[in-house]
């Protein structure tokens, strides 16, 4: 087949006011670093990089579309494919969503193990993001190093939610089961394994001359950069703001937790890998108190709006035969109204914008997501560097596909 | 839709015995143990193009890693260039955005090559069907073997790549083809 | 939510097109088209709102005016959120461009102008950001058909 008639997705802004003997590079989107699906058009100097276009879009799988015909149970799988490497934070980003719309108070066991199963999505993300961001820069035993813990919490998550990667376990008014025997034991000897092969990761790389070289001072932003490009999470505070939903505005168990929000310095790369590796240690210390804080007690509210029926009742009456029917076939009936609520997501702040029109359908499905606001402040961090340092800048960012084209 | 099974992979048909002289039958001996020989290695020594997009990159590299390595079949080392790779895994889901990017790399390996569709949104679309994803890979190029799963377990993948062993292991491998 | 934050912003900013509100802890305000640019500067530097989270739209196909241009903002000092809501019509969906005063407006109103068809006057970039070149459409339109695919490369036989 005759290649030259391959279609071209893209329009790049950069051909026009090139400057004098500059060189314009197509980077991605099918590219080893860009973590899938980004394709940074740059134009360089040699090997500095003046400009860059930054083009998203080539996972826009079409989710908010999807929203207007499927019930709000139905959107669950999809809502945990956002940010497909903490999709726990998603489904109770979205389960709270709609409880609130429904004015649901969720039962204090469920609030706290949220809370728990939260911290530890936030864990495996930042495991992830810090893993391919080493790897990428060739230090590949430390990426193997966090790949295994992440591997010992997929298959432990695996025993609680059925599902390695994408859990679906949030529930509107709950979740979908309860723990299973020995799930808390095993979850200490994992947090154990956790910090013995993250100390060998600070030993391999922190005081790294040429770790050190390629990351200070190389995709440095300011606050003031930051807060204007609408920048949350790890990336705005590495430049020291201490900017956090979980202190700010706390919502499920936070209030009740001690722990710190770690801040960078300067805003530059290893501030954000600092910081990560930083939260990850407070997010170990959150999940050891919420350990020992989980009351007993139903993971379920007690509401039949939203609750399945148990299936022994399903069987033998009527009426919960109907409301499982109805809660199957018609979905949850959230009243009018509209709601924006956000949570801390590892990449910053998440918002679901939801409108309900009645019934069981969502009316309108909308995810601020923090993957792609960061994608618009990308060019200020790329520009002016180097092309070597488009690699690990952009692997700071952590740009999560799924979350960044929803 | 056929199994992906060796068994049912078809075999080009031979002249009857008796039209064969024993010189065709040297022959025909001699070429098939050069086929086993050549598929026996491009068997182990796949060079994975990992075209990534979504969710299953998690399972892919959980896969590359330990406990369950893809070195161990020889699959171990990703080619980021499509001129030197010749197993295009498609990981994840392809819009429409995605496919001419996808066809222009398929385009640019060599032969041989083969394609693997990780994950259901590769093999069919998953369940994103909408005006954006492109409902299975095989819409635009040919796939050598499907695995399904959202995202499937590497055990899943491992039993993919297996498969895809066995079907290299027995095909023909001509040395000079019309393209070369 | 504080009550005096309520009816600060009442006072000060006193939107034309309908009360303050509150809605599930974000204040919630409805403009007039023409007071979204000036309502968003004074956010900004009067009221300390610092951070502009998120644009969209909602499609309301059976109101005269059918785009409902939704902007949320947050103040990071006061810990409070604010959602501005006007309305345009399909005829002239022109809405002005937040980008002079966050540089997050420039691919937010990028994907919304996408996704709904809104042109955001003011804003000179709006190239398709997370559908492509040659698609004919604002998928999130209501009128928009899920299942319309509008594929780039020509499928194979068989």
């Amino acid at each position: 087949m005759d290649t030259t008639t391959i279609a071209n997705p893209i329009r790049t802004s950069l051909g026009r006011n090139a400057a004098e003997g500059s060189v314009i590079v197509n980077i991605g989107p099918s590219h080893p670093a860009t973590h899938g699906t980004v394709q940074i058009v740059a134009e360089l100097d040699g090997e500095k990089v003046l400009r860059t276009d930054v083009h998203c879009g080539y996972l826009h799988r079409g989710f908010e579309k999807e929203c207007e015909d499927h019930t709000w149970h139905n959107l669950i799988p999809y809502v945990d494919r956002l940010n497909y490497v903490s999709p726990l934070i998603n489904d109770f980003a979205y389960c709270d969503a709609v409880e609130r719309l429904m004015a649901i108070e969720i039962t204090p066991r469920c609030r706290y193990l949220r809370t728990l199963l939260s911290e530890y999505s936030r864990v495996v993300d930042h495991l992830t993001c810090v893993a391919a961001a080493l790897m990428e820069m060739g230090a590949m035993t430390a990426f193997l190093y966090l790949v295994m813990v992440r591997d010992y919490m997929y298959e432990h998550l695996a025993a609680l939610t059925g599902a390695r990667v994408t859990h679906s376990y949030g529930r509107i008014g709950g979740l979908a089961r309860d723990l299973p025997d020995g799930w808390l034991v095993r979850l200490e000897e994992i947090l154990v394994q956790y910090e013995e092969f993250v100390a060998r990761v600070h030993a391999l790389v922190d005081r790294n001359r040429i770790f050190i070289d390629r990351l200070r001072s190389v995709g440095t932003i300011t606050t003031a950069e930051a807060l204007s490009l609408g920048c949350t999470g790890p990336l705005l505070r590495s430049t020291g703001a201490p900017i956090d939903l979980r202190k700010d505005a706390p919502y499920l168990a936070y209030a009740e937790l001690d722990f710190d929000v770690p801040v960078g310095i300067q805003g530059d790369n290893y501030d954000r890998y600092y910081v990560r590796m930083r939260e990850m240690d407070e997010s170990v210390y959150m999940i050891r108190q919420l350990a020992q804080m989980l009351p007993a007690g139903p993971i379920n509210v007690d509401d039949r709006r939203c609750t399945f029926p148990e299936k022994t009742l399903v069987y033998g009456q009527i009426e919960s035969l109907i409301n499982h029917f109805k809660l199957v076939m018609e979905g949850p009936s959230v009243p009018r109204g509209e709601v924006y609520c956000a949570h801390e997501a590892p990449n910053g702040e998440l918002g679901f914008y939801l409108v309900s029109t009645g019934g069981g359908t969502p009316y309108k499905v909308h995810v601020r997501s923090p993957s792609f606001v960061h994608m618009g402040a990308a060019s200020r961090m790329l520009d002016g560097g180097q092309l070597a340092d488009i690699v690990p800048t952009f692997g700071s960012i952590n740009m999560i596909g799924g979350e960044c084209d929803r | 839709m056929k199994p992906m099974d060796a068994r049912s992979f078809p075999i080009t048909p031979v002249a009857p015995a008796s039209a064969r002289t024993t010189k065709d039958a040297a022959f025909e001996y001699l070429t098939t143990r050069k086929d086993e020989l050549i598929g026996w290695a491009r068997k182990f020594s796949l060079f994975p193009y990992p075209f990534v997009t979504a969710c299953c990159a998690m399972e892919f590299m959980a896969v590359s890693a330990s406990p369950y390595d893809t070195d161990r079949f020889g699959a171990a080392l990703p080619r980021f260039s499509p001129r030197q790779a010749d197993l295009l895994m498609v990981v994840g889901t392809v819009t429409h955005k995605q496919a001419p990017i996808l066809l222009k790399v398929y385009e640019q390996m060599c032969e041989p090559k083969w394609v693997m569709a990780f994950g259901v949104c590769a093999s069919s679309g998953g369940f994103y069907q909408n005006y954006a994803t492109l409902l299975g890979i095989d819409k635009i190029i040919p796939v050598d073997v499907y695995v399904p799963g959202c995202p499937p377990r590497p055990e899943t993948v491992i039993d993919g790549i297996m498969q895809l062993q066995d079907k290299i292991a027995r095909s023909r491998h001509p040395v000079v083809t019309e393209r070369f | 939510m504080a009550a005096n934050d309520l009816g600060t912003l009442q006072r000060e900013l006193v939107p034309a097109a309908g009360p303050a509100s509150v809605s599930h802890g974000t204040i919630v305000l409805v403009l007039a088209p023409g007071e979204l640019a000036t309502t968003a500067r004074r956010l900004r530097d009067e009221f300390g709102f610092d951070i502009l989270l998120d644009v969209t739209a909602v499609d309301w196909p059976n109101d005269e005016l059918r785009f409902e241009v939704v902007h949320h903002f947050y103040s990071t000092a006061h810990r409070v959120r604010v959602r501005l809501k006007t309305r345009v019509g399909a005829a002239e969906p022109v809405v002005d461009s937040l980008g002079a005063l966050y540089g997050s407006a420039a691919y937010m109103e990028r994907e919304c102008h996408d996704m709904y068809g809104i042109v955001f006057r003011g804003n000179r970039d709006l190239r398709p950001i997370l559908l492509y070149e040659g698609f004919e459409g604002h998928p999130l339109r209501k009128d928009y058909p899920k299942l319309r695919e509008q594929p780039l490369v020509a499928y194979r036989e068989g």
